[in-house]
C-alpha cells in the first residue's frame, strides 16, 4: 500500500523526530511511504481564524500534493481534523473530497485501518501521561469524549499499552484542553498559558515522567510552559514511543 | 448598543486571571465540580445520549413550526385567563411592563432570574422611571447590589468569593463584614428579601419552557423565589422568549430530566413550577418577546442556537470560560453559548468573542440539546473575517502566512531564514510583532538542526535502504 | 397596536423559518430503572435535603408534628388529618400567611426518580402557603408514587389547575462560594409524612 506522508509545518521545523518516527513506523509495518516535497501547510491556522480567503491557496496546494494517494497519513490530530472536517475554503471537487476522506491521523490509521496488534520492537519503561488532543478526541473520535455517555474507548491508550514496560498514569482531567488552540495561544495568551500550566500540574500530580501525545502542537505549548515554570517534564510524540525512537 | 466599543474579551479575561491567586482557581474548581456532577447525573440515565437526540429534535421541530405553536400557546393561555402581549424588541417588551405597572399603579416589583429581562435591560429601564426592582434569586441579588450583570446563566455570582459577598453585604445590607459563612449571608438576604416580597406590587419571572398544548409555562428555581413572586403580589408578569415553546406537556418529561442534570448535576431544581393562567385572586400577564430571535431563525448557520435551554453546561465545561469569568465577555450571555448568541445582537461589539475559544469542542458534546456550539464559533470567525472585523494587524499576518503557505519555495526560505533560536516559529506567529506574546509564560520551542524534509531527502538518497536507522 | 405587534412577530417568524421542517421525533418507552419506588423515593427525598417520616396514623402524625416543631406558634394545615391553628379558608390575602411557621399540605403524588412531590393550587388553597411558610410538612400516600418524570407528566393534568409545582426538598441555593444552603427564600425544611 502506497501512502502519502503529511508532515505539518511545525513538525517539519521543530519536531522532525516525530516525522522520522512516523515514517519509520509505517515502513516497518510494510507500507510504501512517500513524502510529497511541495507540501507546506494544510491551511488550518488561517481557517481557524475564519480567514477563508487566505486558507484557500494552502488548501488547494494540500489537495494537489496528496490527491494521488490511497491514504494520507499525518502525525497530527488537529491538522488532520482540519482536512477532514473543515477543508472547505475551496470548491469541493472529487479530488478534494477524496483527500478529505482519506486523510488519517496516525493513531486512528494504525488502530482502525491497519489494526496493528503489537509493536514488538518498542520498549519504554516509564510512567506516561497521555494527552489526546481535543481535535483527536472530539474531531477524530480517537477516544470517547468524557462528556459523552457510553462505553469508554481510547485508541491511543490501547496502542501505547502494547508497548512493553510502558505504564499509563491516570489524570485528574484526562481530556481537558491544554489551551494551545492554534492562534488562540497567542491571541489569548493569559488564558492559554493558565490552561497549559494547569495541564502540566495535572501530570506532575500524577507522577508522569513522560507526556505522550498524537499532537506535537499541544506538546509544543505545554513544553514551553513547563520549561518557563521550571518543571522538568519530557514530551514525546506517540510515534516515537510506538517506533522505539528516535528520541 | 452599536455605538459601544468592541469588547476586548482577552484583556478582560487576563485581568480576571491576574487579579490574584484566589478568584480564578476558585472559579475553575467550582465550575469543574459542576461539570463532574453533571457527568455523574448523566451517567445514571441509561438513555442519556438518546435523550439528547430527542430533545434536540423536539426543539428543532418546534422552531421550524414556530408560528403554529405560538398561536396555539396564545390561544390556550388566553382561554386560561392570562393576558398575552407581543414584543418585537426590548423596547416594546419594557414598554409593556411599564404600561402594566402604571395601570396598576405599582411602584415596586420583585423579580426572579430571567435572562430575557437581562437581555432587554429591563431593570435599568424601570428604575429610571422610579420603580424599585429587586432581584430575588440570591446570586442575581448579589450581582444587582454590586451593579454587575450576571456572570453565569445559572450561577450569577459564581466569580465571587464568600469574602467578596461578605464585604458587599456589609456595605449594602449591614451584615458583619468579617462573617463569610454562606449560611449566615444567605440568611441575612432571606430576611432582607422577605419584606420586599411583601411590599412588591408585582412579581416578575421568565420561563424555562412554554407549552403550546395547554398555554402553560414552567419556571425552574432552587430557591422558590419565582413561586413567592408569583404567589404573593397580586400581579404576575412573565417574560417569555418565543423560542421557549415546546409542543406538549409530555415533552417536559424529557426536558426537566435534562435541564438540572446538565446544569448542576442535580436531578432537578428544587422547584419546577407550572403556571397555567392566573392564580386564584391574581392576574397573569405574559409577554411573548422576539428581540432578534426571528432574525436568528433565518440564519442558516446559527438558527439552532435557538434550541438552547439555558442550562449553562457549556459554560461549566469550557476551559476558557472557567479561567475568564463571565464578566469578561461584556455581554448578557457569556461562555460558549454567549459567543454564538451575542454577535446576533451586535456583530461589531462582540466581534472578538468568537476568538475567545480554543475550539476544544467540549461545549458541543455536553450540550443537552446538541447545539454544535464549537462549529458555530468557527463559523462566526468566518463571518468576522469576511466582514473585516479582524484587527488589521491580524489580517495582515494571516495574509502573509497565506502567501507563504501558498508557495512551497517561499515556505522553504521562510523556514530556513536566519539561524539560531528563531528560525521558523509555531504557526509562523512569532514573526509578527503584534502576535508574539508566546514568550510571556512559555519558553520558545527549540528548533531542530535539520528539518524533516532535509532528513527525508538524505534518507531517500540512500536508495530507500529500509533497514537503516536514524537518530 | 397590540394586534399589529402580534402579527409583526408572527410574520417575522414565518418569513425566517428554515426551509427544512423537522419532524417530531418518535419517543420510545424507555426501560424503567427504578423498581422499588418507595425506597428510591425515600432516598431521593433525603438527597434533596428533605426528611421522611412514617407515622402510623393521623394521631401519630399530629404528635410527630408537635414534637418536630415544638416552638411553632402558627401552624396552617390544608389537610383534614392534621389540625393547625390558622384557617386557610379564612385567608383573604396571601400576606396573611407571612407568619406561618409550619404548613401541612397533602401532595397528589411523589416521583421515585428524584423525590419530588406534586402540589397544585387546589392542594395549597392559597399558593403562597407553600412558599411563605418557614417549614413544610407534606402528607403523601406511600401508594401514590410514580416511577419517573415521564410517568409524572402523565399525571399532572395542567389543563385542570392554574398552578402546579414539583417540589424537591426545601428551598436551596449554592450561590455563595458554591456552598449548599437550605432555606434561601422558600421553606427552610421539608418533611414528608408517609400517610
Amino acid at each position: 500500500m502506497k501512502v502519502g506522508l503529511f508532515i505539518p509545518c511545525y513538525v517539519d521545523a521543530i519536531y522532525p523526530e516525530a516525522g522520522i518516527a512516523t515514517l519509520e513506523l509505517l515502513e516497518r509495518l510494510g507500507l510504501e511511504v512517500v513524502y510529497p516535497l511541495n507540501q507546506t501547510c494544510c491551511g488550518q491556522p488561517m481557517a481557524n481564524e475564519g480567514d477563508q480567503q487566505h486558507s484557500a491557496a494552502a488548501e488547494q496546494l494540500f489537495v494537489d500534493n496528496f490527491r494521488e494517494f490511497e491514504y494520507i497519513i499525518g502525525p497530527a490530530g488537529s491538522c488532520v481534523k482540519h482536512v477532514r472536517h473543515h477543508l472547505d475554503a475551496i470548491p469541493q471537487d472529487p479530488d478534494v473530497l477524496h483527500v478529505r476522506q482519506r486523510t488519517y491521523e496516525l493513531v486512528e490509521f494504525l488502530h482502525d485501518i491497519l489494526q496493528v496488534e503489537s509493536f514488538p520492537w518498542a520498549y519504554f519503561r516509564y510512567k506516561v501521561g497521555l494527552h489526546n488532543s481535543c481535535s483527536s478526541i472530539r474531531g477524530l473520535n480517537i477516544a470517547l469524549p468524557s462528556e459523552i455517555m457510553g462505553t469508554p474507548f481510547n485508541k491511543t491508550a490501547r496502542l501505547l499499552q502494547m508497548v512493553e514496560g510502558l505504564e499509563l498514569v491516570p489524570m485528574d482531567r484526562p481530556d481537558e484542553c491544554c489551551g494551545f488552540g492554534g492562534t488562540f495561544c497567542v491571541t489569548d495568551e493569559a488564558v492559554s498559558a493558565s490552561m497549559g500550566l494547569d495541564k502540566v500540574h495535572d501530570y506532575v500530580r500524577n507522577d508522569a515522567e513522560f507526556i505522550v501525545s498524537p499532537d506535537m502542537s499541544c506538546l509544543m505549548h505545554q513544553q514551553g510552559i513547563a520549561r518557563k515554570a521550571g518543571i522538568r517534564m519530557k514530551f514525546l510524540h506517540v510515534a516515537q514511543v510506538l517506533n522505539g525512537g528516535p528520541f | 448598543m452599536g455605538d459601544e466599543k468592541k469588547v476586548d474579551v482577552a484583556a478582560n479575561a487576563a485581568a480576571f486571571l491576574e487579579q490574584d491567586e484566589v478568584h480564578e482557581p476558585m472559579h475553575d474548581k467550582n465550575l469543574w465540580a459542576a461539570r463532574m456532577h453533571r457527568d455523574a447525573a448523566a451517567r445514571a440515565v441509561p438513555e442519556w445520549e438518546e435523550l439528547r437526540k430527542i430533545a434536540s429534535q423536539i426543539k428543532e421541530h418546534t422552531l421550524t413550526h414556530l408560528p403554529d405553536y405560538l398561536r396555539e400557546f396564545e390561544n390556550n393561555a388566553l382561554k386560561r385567563g392570562a393576558k398575552v402581549y407581543w414584543a418585537r424588541d426590548a423596547a416594546e417588551h419594557n414598554q409593556h411592563v411599564w404600561d402594566i405597572l402604571q395601570e396598576k399603579n405599582i411602584r415596586a416589583v420583585i423579580k426572579s432570574k430571567s435572562m430575557l429581562q437581562e437581555e432587554c435591560g429591563m431593570t435599568a429601564f424601570l428604575e429610571k422611571r422610579g420603580i424599585t426592582v429587586t432581584e430575588s434569586d440570591l446570586g442575581e441579588r448579589i450581582q444587582q447590589l454590586d451593579d454587575q450583570p450576571p456572570s453565569h446563566i445559572v450561577m450569577p455570582a459564581i466569580h465571587k468569593t464568600p469574602e467578596d459577598v461578605a464585604q458587599l453585604f456589609a456595605r449594602s445590607i449591614g451584615t458583619d463584614p468579617g462573617n463569610t459563612d454562606p449560611h449566615y449571608l444567605t440568611e441575612a438576604m432571606r430576611n432582607d428579601a422577605r419584606k420586599r416580597f411583601l411590599e412588591a406590587g408585582a412579581g416578575m419571572t421568565g420561563a424555562n419552557f412554554a407549552i403550546a398544548e395547554t398555554g402553560s409555562f414552567v419556571v425552574c428555581t432552587n430557591e422558590g423565589n419565582a413561586d413567592i413572586g408569583a404567589a404573593v403580589p397580586p400581579v404576575h408578569i412573565a417574560s417569555i422568549g418565543i423560542e421557549k415553546l415546546l409542543p406538549k406537556v409530555s415533552d417536559l418529561g424529557i426536558f426537566i430530566r435534562m435541564l438540572s442534570r446538565s446544569a448542576l448535576g442535580t436531578l432537578a431544581t428544587q422547584y419546577t413550577s407550572h403556571f397555567s393562567g392566573p392564580r386564584r385572586g391574581g392576574e397573569l400577564h405574559i409577554i411573548l418577546t422576539d428581540n432578534g430571535r426571528s432574525r436568528r431563525l433565518g440564519m442558516p448557520d446559527f438558527w439552532t442556537s435557538l434550541k438552547c435551554i439555558r442550562c449553562g453546561a457549556c459554560m461549566n465545561t469550557c476551559p476558557v470560560y472557567r479561567r475568564s469569568g463571565g464578566l469578561a465577555y461584556g455581554a448578557t450571555y457569556s461562555g460558549p453559548i454567549g459567543i454564538i448568541l451575542d454577535p446576533t445582537f451586535d456583530e461589531s461589539r462582540y466581534s472578538e468573542l468568537p476568538y475567545h475559544s480554543s475550539l476544544c469542542g467540549s461545549c458541543t458534546e455536553v450540550c443537552p440539546v446538541k447545539i454544535d456550539i464549537s462549529d458555530q464559533i468557527l463559523k462566526w470567525r468566518k463571518v468576522m473575517a469576511a466582514k473585516k472585523y479582524l484587527p488589521v494587524s491580524r489580517r495582515l499576518a494571516f495574509g502573509a502566512a497565506g502567501r507563504i503557505f501558498e508557495h512551497p519555495q517561499l515556505f522553504r526560505s521562510a523556514e530556513s531564514m536566519a539561524s539560531g533560536a528563531l528560525r521558523f516559529t509555531p504557526h509562523f506567529l512569532l514573526y509578527n510583532k503584534v502576535l508574539n506574546p508566546w514568550g510571556r509564560h512559555r519558553e520558545l520551542p527549540h528548533f531542530a538542526g535539520q528539518t524533516f524534509r532535509e532528513w527525508y531527502l538524505q534518507y531517500r538518497a540512500k536508495n530507500n535502504d529500509h533497514g537503516e536507522q536514524h537518530t | 397596536m397590540e394586534n399589529n405587534t402580534r402579527n409583526h412577530v408572527l410574520a417575522a417568524v414565518e418569513s425566517q423559518l428554515p426551509l427544512n421542517r423537522i419532524a417530531y421525533p418518535a419517543i420510545p418507552a424507555f426501560p424503567k430503572t427504578v423498581t422499588d419506588l418507595l425506597t428510591a423515593f425515600e432516598q431521593r427525598v433525603a438527597d434533596a435535603g428533605g426528611e421522611i417520616f412514617r407515622p402510623a396514623d393521623a394521631v401519630a402524625a399530629q404528635a410527630l408534628l408537635a414534637s418536630q416543631f415544638p416552638g411553632a406558634s402558627v401552624i396552617c394545615s390544608v389537610t383534614p388529618e392534621i389540625k393547625g391553628n390558622r384557617d386557610i379558608h379564612a385567608v383573604q390575602n396571601p400576606h396573611e400567611l407571612a407568619d406561618v411557621d409550619v404548613a401541612v399540605i397533602r401532595a397528589r403524588f411523589g416521583v421515585a426518580e428524584n423525590g419530588m412531590v406534586w402540589l397544585t393550587q387546589e392542594d395549597l388553597e392559597v399558593n403562597a402557603l407553600g412558599f411563605l411558610s418557614q417549614h413544610l410538612v407534606i402528607l403523601l400516600s406511600p401508594q401514590s408514587i410514580v416511577c419517573d418524570m415521564y410517568d409524572a407528566y402523565l399525571r399532572v393534568h395542567l389543563e385542570d389547575t392554574a398552578y402546579g409545582c414539583f417540589m424537591m426538598g426545601p428551598s436551596a441555593t449554592a450561590d455563595i462560594g458554591a456552598v449548599l444552603v437550605h432555606g434561601a427564600q422558600g421553606a427552610r425544611s421539608l418533611s414528608v409524612y408517609l400517610l
